[in-house]
């Protein structure tokens, strides 16, 4: 109990004198989220327009696909990754392994079902409000898609930070293709574990905290979003 | 080069095995006004809606005297339950310019100038999803003529509006008329079937019954579905 109640009030001196080791690690959990946060919604956010105005065969499949990708192991994941970027592997010229852009491409591969997913469910919604006036208007599949990103941006904003809490928190695939090398690799998750691995309470606990304050933060803007949302419908 | 007149042959709306309409017949010359008429669920909007083009017929043809490609670009067409854009009013107006490229600002000036016209001058800047019922009409009606349709449908346009509103669509109905705008339009208003029509289609369980000058029509109607119609009788 004296220890957990030590490494508390360490944890809080490392936070208050704003500790490098502290500050690394969060800013580099930062970078490599929101860069894979920004790639997945590049991806998702077309996606989910595309397959909302398209009466295409494949929809339901499509559907289907990314729900059962949602439904994925992290760590799964990040082994299929770790086999395609290690040095035998397609892309093992590379040399990705074991960097942030391996750890990125990881973290993009498990958020864009989830954005894809629920920016449909909206986006499908909006669609059908508006397909009546965009068919009469004769608009073109791309200018549809337009309107519906354009209209429907709130609701992809909160499908986006769903996104980022799910990455920011994310830990098994990270560690697979990441390793976890210090001043390289480590980030808030993997760090974590680590140090709870060597006893660490104090560096653990206080990276604890930032993580759940990101968490927090995120889980914040979505309810305040999707409130404004529904009262003002925008 | 002209899009009228349209010609339907054996046009034909089916829903799951039930036909909403059809099959219908149907000359639209280039001039006058027509006005669709008939009970609640006589298919007036799905007939106006295939006019339009944007239901899909399982029989029968549709021809415009242009290409179909011309001819989608040069109509419009105002729902009965009008759809508001997520956007301010103005932008909603401004939308089907900004489609065929016109500049933002020239598009959003043109657009407050409709706004105006329409009586939604105060409203431009406000969230078009808090109008009123009458309001949104009017916004898609001005929605509507701002890329000047040379024909434009529209499905009860005056539906929720109160008499003075209606008597100012009529006005603005009126002036695109006496322009060059074939207007096609569906009311459960015979008085202003009769203000505005120079022609009359009668719908009936799907089918054109009657199509005939307005004149004619009110004057007497050939059948005595549309007499009985007009009465304000149950139509059997
Ligand atoms: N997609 C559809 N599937 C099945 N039935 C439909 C569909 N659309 C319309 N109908 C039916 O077709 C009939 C004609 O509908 P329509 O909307 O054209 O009538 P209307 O003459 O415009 O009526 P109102 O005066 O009430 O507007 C109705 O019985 C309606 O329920
Ligand atoms: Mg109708």
């Amino acid at each position: 109990m004296s220890d957990i109640w030590g490494g508390m009030t360490q944890a809080f001196w490392l936070l208050i004198t704003l500790d490098a080791d502290l500050v690394e690690i969060t800013l580099r959990s930062l970078r490599v989220t929101l860069t894979a946060l920004l790639a997945a919604s590049l991806i998702a956010f077309p996606l989910a327009a595309l397959i909302s105005v398209r009466r295409f065969r494949l929809r339901r499949v499509t559907i289907a696909v990314l729900n059962a990708l949602m439904g994925l192991p992290p760590v799964v994941v990040g082994l299929a990754v770790y086999v395609l970027l290690s040095r035998s592997g397609p892309f093992g010229v590379l040399g990705l392994l074991f960097t942030p852009t391996a750890m990125i491409i990881a973290q993009v591969i498990i958020i864009v079902p989830l954005i894809a997913s629920i920016a449909h469910q909206s986006l499908r919604e909006l669609w059908s409000d508006y397909h009546d006036l965009l068919i009469s208007l004769n608009t073109t599949k791309w200018q549809r898609i337009q309107a519906l990103l354009w209209d429907g941006r709130r609701a992809l904003l909160t499908a986006a930070l769903a996104g980022f809490g799910r990455a920011i928190g994310e830990v098994g695939a990270i560690m697979v293709v990441g390793g976890n090398i210090d001043h390289a690799t480590r980030v808030l998750t993997t760090a974590i574990a680590l140090e709870t691995g060597k006893g660490d309470f104090a560096l653990a606990l206080g990276l604890g905290f930032v993580l759940i304050a990101l968490a927090l933060i995120v889980n914040l803007l979505i309810h305040w979003l999707s409130h404004t949302e529904s009262e003002g419908r925008w | 080069m002209t899009m009228l007149p349209l010609i339907a042959k054996g046009a034909t709306v089916r829903r799951r095995g039930k036909v909403l309409v059809g099959p219908v017949d149907l000359k639209l010359g280039p001039n006058g006004t027509t006005m669709v008429i008939g009970p609640n669920g006589a298919g007036k909007t799905t007939l106006l809606k295939m006019l339009h083009g944007i239901v899909r017929m399982q029989k029968g043809t549709l021809d415009w005297a242009c290409p179909l490609e011309d001819a989608q670009q040069r109509q419009g067409f105002v729902f009965q339950t009008p759809v508001m854009l997520r956007r301010n009013v103005r932008d909603n107006i401004a939308y089907p310019l900004r489609l065929t490229k016109v500049p933002r600002a020239q598009a959003r000036a043109r657009a407050e100038d409709w706004a105006a016209l329409v009586g939604l001058g105060d409203a431009v800047m406000r969230p078009a999803h808090l109008l009123s019922g009458g309001e949104r009409q009017k916004l898609a009606l001005a929605r509507a003529l701002i890329r000047e349709p040379e024909v434009l449908f529209l499905d009860e346009p005056c539906a929720s509006l109160d008499g003075r509103a209606t008597r100012e669509i009529e006005e603005i109905l009126q002036a695109a008329a006496a322009g060059r705008t074939r207007i096609i339009m569906s009311t459960h208003n015979m008085g202003q079937a009769q203000r505005l029509g120079t022609e009359v289609i009668f719908v009936l369980n799907g089918r054109i019954h009657e199509f005939n000058p307005a004149e004619d029509f009110f004057a007497l109607p050939d059948t005595e579905q549309a007499r009985a119609f007009l009465r304000g009788d149950i139509v059997e």
